[in-house]
């Protein structure tokens, strides 16, 4: 399990544990000091997971939950690759996704928000990046829904991302949020992110991704840590 | 930054898995009619080395059981090889997740074997990643067995840990190939977690 130790995690990019406007975490973000690992340490390679895992709807949320017509809602494209810090694609890493449906109502059992469940829309998929680093999932734009933070607080349009990269530290989950949402400014889970790199979680709208008669494409390229290549000089 | 070096691109934050990650990531888990690509069993009968089971719950800061958060796993074979090493064994994956939603008790289990020695400065260990509603980024720990105790005093990150800490790490054997490690988010017995 040898490999390039990574570059740290880019602190002053991340949400902080204990955030005062985001309830949850006051009881469960951790308050102690994270021990540091050795750097060397980063280097684990993580798990591999292949195209055997996947189904061929998968990566197809308007079809993985079709039972008798299409999901109701708007057609999106969701497109974009994963890079490394140093900006190389990293193939073959699997991203997984989750969201609400058009009307903002998660399948989940435990989701009772008053709007309509979709019969035809279940809302989970995943993809394995291709040589480029890229993923692509067709699927309908999520809604946005209440949640029991403070009030009248609602969550802006997103979709859950889960990935892995290539090494166990480079696990991510995030969540993809929309251009323009007028939400976002709003949104706790957001602007727990410091203001400078909130962006990198909002998707960019492209014409190019855009199919004609079809549906709108949006691009959200995602970053993971890189390997350290100063280290790794001293190293070899 | 040294001259020529090329800026590097900003790393995408994290944010919170959410209370709804299920259907996506522990489908079968949860009973959802969709596939899911890991889940608690890590090991077949057929895996080669000694079988356990590993359970615990997860605990906020008032000492509550967290219902909704997922737990994976990342850990070498018996021989100490991960799934990618050269040697590894091919049928072992070494890798788990399992959500604490589906038990009374929010119990998180794990049917894997004890993993096998990594390297010098090792002592057998499992990589652990922690999620939740409520938790902006994931935390990564490690799991230690209470029974090996002399390979355990040469570990490397154990020994980055301050002592009376050390003990959040250890998986304690409650019956035969058993082990119990819960999760202490805050509080007196918070887990140590890695900035890794």
């Amino acid at each position: 399990m040898t490999g390039s130790p990574l570059n740290p995690r880019d602190w002053s990019s991340q949400p902080a544990y204990i955030d005062s406007a985001y309830r949850s975490t006051a009881l469960r973000g951790p308050t102690r000091s994270l021990i540091p690992a050795k750097p060397a340490l980063s280097a684990l390679a993580g798990p591999v997971f292949g195209h055997d895992l996947l189904g061929e709807l998968d990566s197809n949320l308007t079809l993985n939950g079709r039972k008798d017509n299409d999901p109701l809602g708007e057609r999106i494209i969701v497109t974009g690759r994963v890079l490394d810090e140093n900006g190389r694609p990293l193939p073959g890493t699997l991203v997984e996704i989750w969201q609400a449906n058009s009307a903002g109502r998660y399948i989940h059992k435990v989701d009772q928000h008053a709007a309509p469940l979709d019969p035809n829309f279940f809302g989970g998929g995943r993809c394995i990046t291709d040589g480029e680093g890229r993923y692509r999932f067709l699927t309908i734009k999520p809604g946005a829904y209440p949640w029991g933070n403070h009030v009248n607080a609602w969550r802006p349009n997103h979709i859950h991302f889960s990935l892995f990269g290539h090494h166990f530290a480079t696990r991510l989950v995030t969540q993809m949020y929309f251009p323009g949402d007028p939400l976002l400014l709003l949104d706790p889970i957001f602007l727990g992110v410091p203001e400078k790199s909130r962006n990198r979680m909002v998707a960019t709208f492209s014409i190019d991704e855009t199919q004609e008669g079809y549906a709108l494409g949006f691009v959200f390229d995602i970053v993971l840590r890189g390997a350290n290549e100063t280290l790794w000089e001293t190293h070899r | 930054m040294s001259a020529g070096k090329p800026a590097l691109l900003g790393q995408t934050p994290s944010q919170t898995v959410g209370p709804y990650f299920a259907y996506g990531l522990t489908p079968q888990q949860y009973g959802y009619a969709f596939s899911s690509i890991a889940g608690s069993t890590m090991a077949e009968a057929s895996t080669p080395g000694i079988h356990i089971r590993i359970e615990g719950r997860v605990f906020d800061g008032r000492g509550d059981a967290v219902n909704d958060a997922m737990i994976e796993l990342w850990q070498a074979d018996s021989n100490g090889h991960y799934a990618r090493d050269h040697g590894a064994n091919s049928l072992f994956r070494g890798f788990g997740r399992c959500g604490t939603g589906t038990h009374a008790e929010s119990k998180f289990w794990f049917d894997t074997v004890k993993p096998g020695v990594t390297g010098q400065r090792q002592a057998p260990h499992i990589n652990v990643t922690v999620m939740m509603r409520g938790l902006l980024l994931h935390s990564f720990s490690r799991i230690y067995f209470d029974d090996e105790s002399s390979a355990n005093v040469t570990d490397e990150v154990l020994s980055c840990v301050p002592e009376d800490r050390r003990h959040t790490l250890l998986a304690r054997r409650v019956a035969d190939g058993v082990y119990r490690f819960d999760i202490h988010m805050q509080g007196d017995q918070e887990t140590v977690f890695f900035d890794l």
